[in-house]
């Protein structure tokens, strides 16, 4: 931990949140909502790496732990009005809860079958919020009385003061004894059992973890939208965008995860005149990078720096 | 009335899924690849039989042959441009090619899917059927076109049975699939028996995405759940086993039939969805899969 804190990653780490920090003092409300948006999905992306980058689990379905989280949070607060900061903490608790139930099943599997298993909670889950319309709302999505605030600049630091405790705390964790473990069993389940770990046991405080930041980061996004809809917290194609995020951003890094779901929300913005080959450009370069730079833009960064 | 209703729609409905995750099921078992572009490859076959016979005017069994054309130069690119680079990485850690080809895969079918919404808009599109008209089975008016569906689909599947086990270039393609290296050992080039596995893919895609096209209708936004419900019917026949998808094709193609009929459209998906977890729960390796 000692050596983290001198290395070159963390100072620039420390530069970039700074200056992150006062964007609000100088650029428009319009690219602060974009970021914050940006950052709650960074978050997504970190989670998600904890699972595959460490645990060597793809978990294709990041949304059913995110939508989760977000719906419980808003249906409490649609219902019985409770504050939102209750909310927000029952959202994440009950994502964990959904995190323990998925992760039981899920983790008896292994490669594509895991893969498969999440997948299917995802589109479970989609069926559940159609199904049950008058509590959910349905296609059309939920509408969620109260907000976190109204102000642009405040909405921003919250993110960005999230994102950047979440990513700390997870990359705290992914260079922990506890991440080696996970790490070698993600690669070696066979001989990290042999040296004596308890690899499931790693695995499923991993995917605890995981669901934890992946609701709350949910519940949170949900305030600050003031709707839950399955176009913009659970469909598979959110999902998609977390894990491509992940792999874009360089994996087994957490903060490239981070990166990539930035530059993901960024892009996809910029190239907002294009129409609706804005999402085809996007996957073309997303393409690219994982057959030419399968590291990621960490990834590249970071061996280019181990190189030198 | 009804049971003959469902038997027919289902037994349609189940040899089109079928056919569909055949070709799928074979690269797995053959390469080890699960192509997550499936959905975007059957779609662009539906799109491009659509509009040979709309905007080129032409008659309906040329637009479908070039459905078929198009899916089977849509596979071979899915394996030279994306798949074949990724295996052949030295970049990329053995243990992660999986993950790396199913990522490639997925964004290589929102290419197809984002490049159809553009050219060809996301609307439904119908192509247009070989075989026109009705005919009364048991009291039941069933579309000429939806008995033509579900004889062509098991007309495909017998010759491509005959096909792996009857001729030499099936058998190595069978091969293959139970030991690579015993194969190449035997002096037989794996990356041609490749080649030739996804050139049978590309058919059974296409033909099956034509089909789908004149039976039920495509548009961009069927890419997911064609490939989510390939992906499904794989795993519920276990990975790998063609016979196995070919049951696990039946079973969800009637339960969903089922319970469309019996219970609500709205729930179709849901009781496959259970069904897989169970099966997950009690047997990961699927009906018929070996480990």
């Amino acid at each position: 931990m000692a050596h983290f804190f001198k290395s070159r990653l963390f100072l620039i780490s420390l530069v970039v949140v700074v200056v992150a920090a006062t964007l609000p003092l100088y650029v428009s409300g319009y690219v602060l909502g974009l970021l914050t948006v940006a950052y709650y999905f960074g978050v997504f992306a970190m989670a998600w790496d904890l699972l595959f980058g460490f645990a060597g689990e793809v978990n294709f379905g990041p949304t059913f732990l995110i939508g989760v989280g977000a719906y419980t949070a808003g249906i409490l607060n649609n219902q019985y009005g409770w504050s939102v900061y209750l909310c927000i903490v029952l959202g994440a608790m009950a994502s964990v809860v959904a995190g323990f139930v998925l992760a039981l099943p899920a983790l008896r599997v292994r490669g594509p079958y895991f893969g498969l298993t999440t997948l299917v909670a995802v589109l479970m889950l989609q069926n559940f919020i159609v199904v049950f319309a008058d509590l959910t709302g349905g296609e059309i999505g939920l509408t969620i009385p109260d907000v976190i605030t109204i102000d642009a600049g405040a909405n921003y630091w919250i993110a960005l003061g999230f994102m950047t405790i979440s990513a700390v705390i997870l990359y705290g964790l992914s260079q922990s004894p506890v991440g080696l473990v996970l790490q070698a069993s993600g690669q070696d389940p066979v001989q990290a059992g042999a040296l004596g770990f308890n690899i499931v046991k790693h695995k499923l405080a991993a995917f605890v973890v995981s669901a934890f930041f992946s609701g709350l980061s949910g519940a949170l996004l949900v305030f600050y939208f003031g709707t839950a809809s399955v176009g913009t917290v659970v469909d598979v194609a959110v999902g998609v965008n977390v894990i491509v995020a992940a792999v874009l951003g360089g994996r087994r890094t957490v903060l490239g995860a981070a990166l990539g779901a930035i530059f993901l929300i960024v892009a996809g913005e910029f190239l907002r005149p294009t129409g609706e080959l804005a999402t085809f450009i996007v996957s073309a370069v997303a393409l690219l990078v994982v057959l030419f730079f399968p590291g990621g833009f960490l990834g590249a960064a970071l061996s280019r720096e181990a190189r030198s | 009335m009804l049971a003959f209703q469902i038997l027919i729609d289902g037994f349609a409905i189940s040899a089109l899924y079928a056919l569909g995750a055949t070709g799928f099921t074979l690269i797995f078992g053959v390469s080890g690849v699960l192509n997550l572009s499936h959905g975007a490859i059957m779609v662009l076959a539906a799109v491009a039989a659509w509009a040979a016979a709309s905007t080129l005017h032409m008659n309906t069994y040329a637009g479908a042959l070039v459905g078929v054309a198009v899916a089977l130069v849509a596979a071979f690119a899915t394996y030279f441009a994306v798949v074949q680079p990724i295996q052949k990485s030295r970049r990329i850690p053995n243990e992660e090619k999986e993950i790396f080809v199913l990522t490639g895969t997925l964004l290589w079918g929102i290419m197809i899917q984002e490049l159809i919404a553009f050219f060809f808009t996301n609307n439904a599109k119908t192509v247009l059927p070989i075989v026109e008209g009705v005919v009364d089975i048991f009291g039941v008016r069933t579309p000429k076109n939806e008995i033509f569906t579900a004889l062509v689909c098991c007309l495909v599947i017998g010759l491509l049975w005959l096909m792996v086990n009857r001729t030499r270039t099936g058998k190595a393609v069978l091969a293959a699939s139970m030991n690579p290296r015993g194969v190449t050992l035997l002096g037989l080039e794996l990356t041609s028996i490749y080649v030739v596995v996804w050139a049978i893919y590309g058919v059974l895609a296409g033909i099956a995405g034509v089909l789908l096209g004149m039976f039920l209708g495509v548009s961009s936004y069927s890419v997911g759940p064609l490939t989510a419900s390939a992906f499904s019917i794989v795993v519920l026949g276990g990975l790998g086993s063609v016979s196995g998808s070919l049951i696990a094709a039946f079973v969800v193609g009637y339960l969903e039939t089922l319970t469309a009929y019996l219970v609500s459209p709205a729930y179709r998906t849901i009781p496959a969805l259970l069904l897989l977890v169970i099966v997950m729960y009690i047997r990961p390796q699927g009906l018929l899969g070996r480990r």
